[in-house]
């Protein structure tokens, strides 16, 4: 059975009141705050997909979140998904309509599933992006809510294939046990959920070399990777990665300059 | 060059919208069968279900103007399953421009077929212009258009299928060439040029 779909490599931009958060370390660039430019310069490197986290605090502030959308849909020639306190189908649809691709709905989608559905009826499940924060407690993943800071009683896998049969496309699954670490993906954890689902699974959470996205991929059986900082410092460069994972027998996009 | 893309309340106009600024080229947005008309090329997108889309273009007359066009009209995605004659989608009938069929992907490999997938050259479109054999282009969709005598690009998912079609002055591309990096513009720049 022949397939020759790519592994995804996915850069994530956390976005606060308009500008991008997190020291970014970029050669090159005028200003390394503007999401617009960083989401450009990332598309010509190769990146697959971009996803665009909002953390702003105030709901006055994230009216500013359809201008920049939009901004970067009229700037980037790739896919891209925006998450961040999206609650009703209305945001979805103005998010859409400003012109990104896919949503990501976290902690809105644990205390309303049926908003999954709700938006997968109304726009198809190929946008929903149900995004996981999950922690290994002993044998048991916890899934958090409010940017980790509390918890459900829902368990990971449980979860993950509910939110697949409520109508999300796609899981994003970062591990709270290695966010931060450098150390690797959770990679057991992601391919068991790999083995349960029937929707593609980007793994996050742990990237701090090249090998790990070679493990997260093989041994993780993930179909996309998502990093920041490991991207943003320009610690690993998406075009060494790639022609890394080509020699490793991982095929990803490439770009013929 | 007048380029316009047919709005019908199926899906993104937006992004494809953004594209063709992108390569320099300013389309309108239209419903209106006389500016349709008007145009020296003309896109069909889509994105959502099929049935519900047949029924808005069956309320704007769409659906018969469409197959008249004498001019290029490019489909794209559901835009393309759409000038098929038939899909399992919704079990609707199609604008019946290409001889084939669009069938739901089998269980096995995970749906929507989601990412970038090769598009393998099975008739003359790019060839000559330098473009390199194996090429990635964006996908998104659960249903595929089986191969036929109109295939002009062929991508593997499981089951070959019909990634690109030409028929006369129809063209469907079922990827999404406005996400598809340099290389979806280029196409949308041939597309133009063709």
């Amino acid at each position: 059975m022949g397939n020759d779909l790519k592994k995804r490599l996915i850069p994530c931009l956390d976005v606060k009141d308009g500008r991008t958060v997190k020291g970014i370390n970029f050669v090159g660039l005028r200003d390394a705050g503007d999401p617009i430019e960083l989401a450009y310069k990332y598309a010509q490197e190769g990146a697959d997909e971009l996803v665009f986290l909002d953390i702003s605090a105030t709901h006055e502030k994230r009216k500013t979140m359809l201008q920049w959308v939009e901004e970067v849909a009229k700037e980037v020639n790739i896919p891209f998904t925006v998450g961040g306190g999206i609650s009703s189908v209305d945001d979805v649809y103005q998010i859409l309509r400003a012109g990104a691709d896919k949503v990501s709905i976290n902690s809105s989608a644990i205390r309303n599933p049926q908003l999954l559905t709700a938006i997968a009826n109304k726009f198809g499940n190929q946008c929903v992006v149900c995004a996981i924060d999950a922690k290994q407690e002993q044998d048991h993943w916890s899934v958090y809510v409010s940017g980790g800071r509390t918890k459900t009683e829902l368990e990971l896998f449980a979860w993950a294939k509910e939110a697949e049969s409520l109508g999300a496309g796609e899981i994003l699954f970062t591990s709270m046990n290695q966010d931060g670490t450098k150390e690797g993906f959770a990679l057991e954890a992601l391919s068991k959920m790999n083995e349960q689902l029937s929707i593609p699974v980007i793994a996050s959470g742990g990237a701090g070399s090249m090998s790990h996205f070679k493990d997260v991929f093989t041994l993780g059986k993930a179909d996309a990777a998502l990093a920041a900082s490991i991207f943003h410092f320009g610690e690993v460069s998406l075009p060494d990665l790639k022609s890394y994972l080509w020699d490793n027998q991982i095929k990803t996009r490439q770009i013929w300059n | 060059m007048k380029v316009g893309i047919i709005d019908y309340e199926a899906g993104n106009v937006r992004s494809v919208q953004f594209a063709f600024d992108r390569i320099g080229v300013n389309p309108i947005i239209s419903n209106s069968n006389d500016e349709l008309k008007s145009c020296d090329k003309v896109i069909f997108p889509g994105v959502g279900e099929a049935s519900s889309a047949m029924t808005a273009l069956r309320k704007t007359g769409l659906d018969q103007l469409i197959p008249n066009l004498k001019q290029d009209v490019l489909g794209v995605c559901l835009g393309m399953q759409l000038m098929c004659n038939h899909t399992e989608e919704g079990d609707t009938r199609g604008l019946e421009i290409f001889n084939t069929s669009v069938k739901k992907f089998e269980p096995g490999l995970k749906v929507p077929h989601m990412g970038w997938n090769s598009i393998w050259e099975k008739s003359i479109f790019m060839k000559g212009k330098g473009v390199p054999d194996d090429l990635d282009m964006y996908f998104v969709h659960s249903y595929y258009a089986e191969l036929c005598e109109h295939t002009i690009f062929e991508t593997d998912y499981g089951i070959p299928f019909s990634s690109g079609l030409k028929k006369d002055n129809f063209y469907g591309f079922q990827f999404h060439p406005e996400k598809s990096g340099a290389w979806g513009e280029q196409l949308l720049k041939y597309f133009l040029d063709a």
